[in-house]
């Protein structure tokens, strides 16, 4: 008796988690995001841009793929945070929502390891924000919205030579961050080919240092045209100050680790006027990044972070991913690789974060975003760099 | 040449604060023979009490103009800490001095203690960090190719008047006296008549007080505050006041310098990720020819 009710049971269970595969006019993405946890305002952002996108599409009368019409379903799950949650719900995500690609992690400390499950699991995932090379490579399943860390070197390196017309350069970075020893190598390789100086001062520093007048006093000796300090913001908050102190009167410039609010608070004055290259500006924004930015102000009431936009750039995608499909399976798996082919087929991509040219990695190559902090403590929009 | 009196400048600068923050161990060594642990988180909570009395102080409550502020600033934040260090005494060490533990388990109760700083307030403020505001004007002197700011003038002096202040202290006043008596045996001295636990309070008062003092310089020097800022600088300054020969004034004042100038100096010529492997290397072969450390003396003559 026993037996059979559980025969009963799994086979409802079966039929009810094969319904959704099987109401084949709507199409059902999944979100690896993190709603609790360490960086929360990360999942939300990345939430609140996919409602704005979804009620766009199925507003509309859904998706038209190959001719027909679909209707888009999001399903949000929470990562809380963390890398082994995040496997756990993608895991989720493929095996009971039987989802047809996966969007997100954001961090790559999450977008590394869920990366790996998706490609294993043979479910297409973009990672909105991850920009370490380590979440897409090698693994045909996985794609991206941002730019790898290594792209952020040459993005200073021409936009000091072109905006203080410098002939030398000195490097400050922290020996203990992986990020930044990779920016800082990257920097430096891209300044030499530039030829037009050398880097004149390559020093270090430790993870947690608060004293940097040693490196400082070599830097400043050598006399660079402007410090390349790809450094996180607390650290910048003391190399910037203390460099004032010890008589450099030139320009600094950062990656986009200076990008918090918290750098303006922790720095304060002796921070502005500085440059730093980073994914998206709200502010200076024109064209459809503007139009984004406004309808979000305008339902949530906040500017959208570059999490938020990277999503919405990641969504439009998959949207286009599973145009280039061309037709609806009903099969989940075979939709999976459907998508997939879709998405490698990408060459270039139009999204409110800039235009974009895919390589073989599923990588983009894209446009970053130069931006200025101004005299009242606000990241303003001054250019962007384009790889070359 | 200006390349490098500018780095014994740095060296001065970042020395001062070990040598600050070692007065207060060895001070406190020498007169109980206990290695108060917690002393680097002392440290730590005297900058974050002179970041709330400054934001009080220049806030719209007080209103105070900075230069006052800072006069203001500075005894305030000295006894807050020093109560405090009071505090620890109080309620970590004394009970277990008083009921004859072992100097062990009062060692380990520093380390909880500091622990407890630290994570107390992880709880109470976050982890997120917190920006010194600036209390007096910053002013940069440039002398031939030097560069010097008033404020690190100022935390080299205050490094030099503390070390003279305590050297005097110790060995020219009454209570001086009394605390290098309990120092020689604290069996024989309470039958003199001297009150063991008021000299081992105003040990920890002055101890905590300069600590609070180093805390203020520190969060004025380096303006971004975070609960675990004093746990490596107060092992280091530990370790110095050891080089120097711990239980000794003079021996804290010149092992905080010499660690800053090894620091410093390291860090110039190699990667930084160097600086603490020769740096402590150095202070292991100091010890491996001097085990007492470099003004330290046989047990019964400490401080």
């Amino acid at each position: 008796m026993k037996r059979l009710s559980t025969a009963l049971l799994i086979s409802c269970l079966a039929l009810a988690l094969a319904l959704p595969a099987l109401a084949a006019d709507t199409i059902k993405i999944g979100f690896n995001i993190p709603l609790t946890g360490a960086i929360p305002e990360v999942g939300e952002g990345s939430k609140n841009a996919a409602e704005i996108y979804l009620a766009d599409i199925n507003g509309a009368g859904g998706l038209e793929v190959g001719g027909k019409k679909y209707m888009l379903e999001f399903v949000y799950m929470d990562n809380e945070s963390k890398p082994d949650s995040a496997v756990n719900a993608a895991l989720k995500l493929i095996n009971q929502e039987e989802v047809v690609a996966i969007i997100g992690p954001n961090s790559s400390q999450q977008a590394i390891p869920a990366g790996g499950t998706c490609n294993e699991n043979r479910v297409p995932m973009i990672s909105p924000w991850s920009t370490n090379p380590d979440t897409t490579k090698d693994r045909p399943w996985v794609f991206r919205a941002a730019f790898l860390d290594p792209f952020q070197g040459p993005v200073a390196a021409n936009f000091a030579a072109k905006k203080y017309n410098a002939k030398t350069a000195a490097v400050i970075y922290d020996i203990d961050n992986d990020y930044s020893v990779g920016l800082a190598e990257a920097f430096k390789g891209a300044w030499e080919t530039k030829g037009l100086g050398p880097v004149v001062a390559y020093e270090t520093n430790g993870n947690k240092d608060q004293d940097f007048s040693a490196q400082l006093t070599t830097i400043i000796a050598a006399k660079p045209d402007f410090i390349f300090v790809p450094e996180n913001y607390n650290q910048v908050a003391l190399i910037i100050p203390q460099a004032r102190d010890l008589g450099y009167k030139g320009p600094f410039m950062g990656g986009d680790a200076w990008g918090t609010p918290d750098l303006v608070k922790l720095c304060g004055e002796q921070c502005y006027g500085q440059f730093f290259s980073t994914h998206y500006a709200a502010a200076g924004a024109t064209g459809a990044t503007k139009v984004f930015i406004d309808r979000y102000m305008e339902k949530y009431g906040s500017e959208p972070a570059d999490y938020a936009a990277l999503t919405w750039d990641s969504i439009g995608l998959m949207v286009q991913g599973i145009q280039n499909a061309g037709k609806v399976e009903s099969n989940p798996r075979k939709m999976r690789a459907a998508i997939r082919d879709g998405l490698a087929a990408i060459k270039s991509f139009d999204g409110i974060t800039g235009s974009s040219k895919f390589d073989e990695q599923g990588d983009p190559i894209k446009c970053a975003v130069v931006v200025k902090i101004s005299d009242e403590g606000k990241f303003i929009f001054e250019e962007s760099v384009c790889p070359e | 040449m200006d390349f490098i009196i500018q780095n014994i400048l740095n060296a001065l600068q970042w020395g001062s604060f070990y040598a600050l923050i070692a007065l207060g161990y060895t001070l406190v060594y020498g007169v109980l023979r206990l290695i108060n642990f917690a002393h680097g988180d002392i440290f730590m909570v005297g900058a974050y009490i002179s970041f709330f009395v400054a934001g009080f102080l220049l806030g719209p409550l007080a209103g105070l103009s900075p230069s006052i502020a800072f006069a203001v600033t500075v005894p305030l934040t000295m006894f807050l800490t020093s109560l405090v260090g009071v505090t620890l005494e109080r309620i970590a060490y004394r009970p277990l001095r008083r009921k004859g533990a072992h100097r062990l388990y009062v060692v380990i109760t520093a380390l909880m203690c500091g622990l407890i700083l630290e994570y107390s307030n992880l709880a109470v403020l976050g982890a997120s960090r917190l920006k010194f505001p600036e209390l007096i004007e910053k002013q940069i002197w440039n002398i031939g190719g030097i560069t010097l700011t008033n404020l690190k003038v100022m935390v080299i002096f205050a490094a030099i008047v503390v070390f003279l202040f305590l050297q005097w202290v110790v060995t020219k006043t009454r209570i001086g006296m009394a605390m290098r008596g309990i120092s020689y045996d604290k069996f024989a001295i309470p039958l003199m008549g001297i009150p063991i636990d008021t000299i081992i309070v105003f040990t920890f008062v002055l101890g905590s007080g300069f600590a609070g003092l180093a805390g203020l310089l520190f969060a004025m020097s380096y303006p971004v505050l975070e609960p675990f800022m004093g746990m490596l600088i107060g092992w280091k300054a530990f370790i110095a006041a050891v080089v120097g020969g711990i239980g000794d004034i003079k021996g804290a004042f010149v092992g905080g310098f010499l660690l800053g100038f090894i620091e410093v100096g390291v860090v110039t010529v190699f990667p930084s990720s160097y600086r603490d492997l020769f740096a402590f290397t150095i202070l292991l072969l100091i010890l491996w020819m001097k085990p007492t450390g470099l003004f330290g003396m046989p047990q019964s003559t400490k401080i």
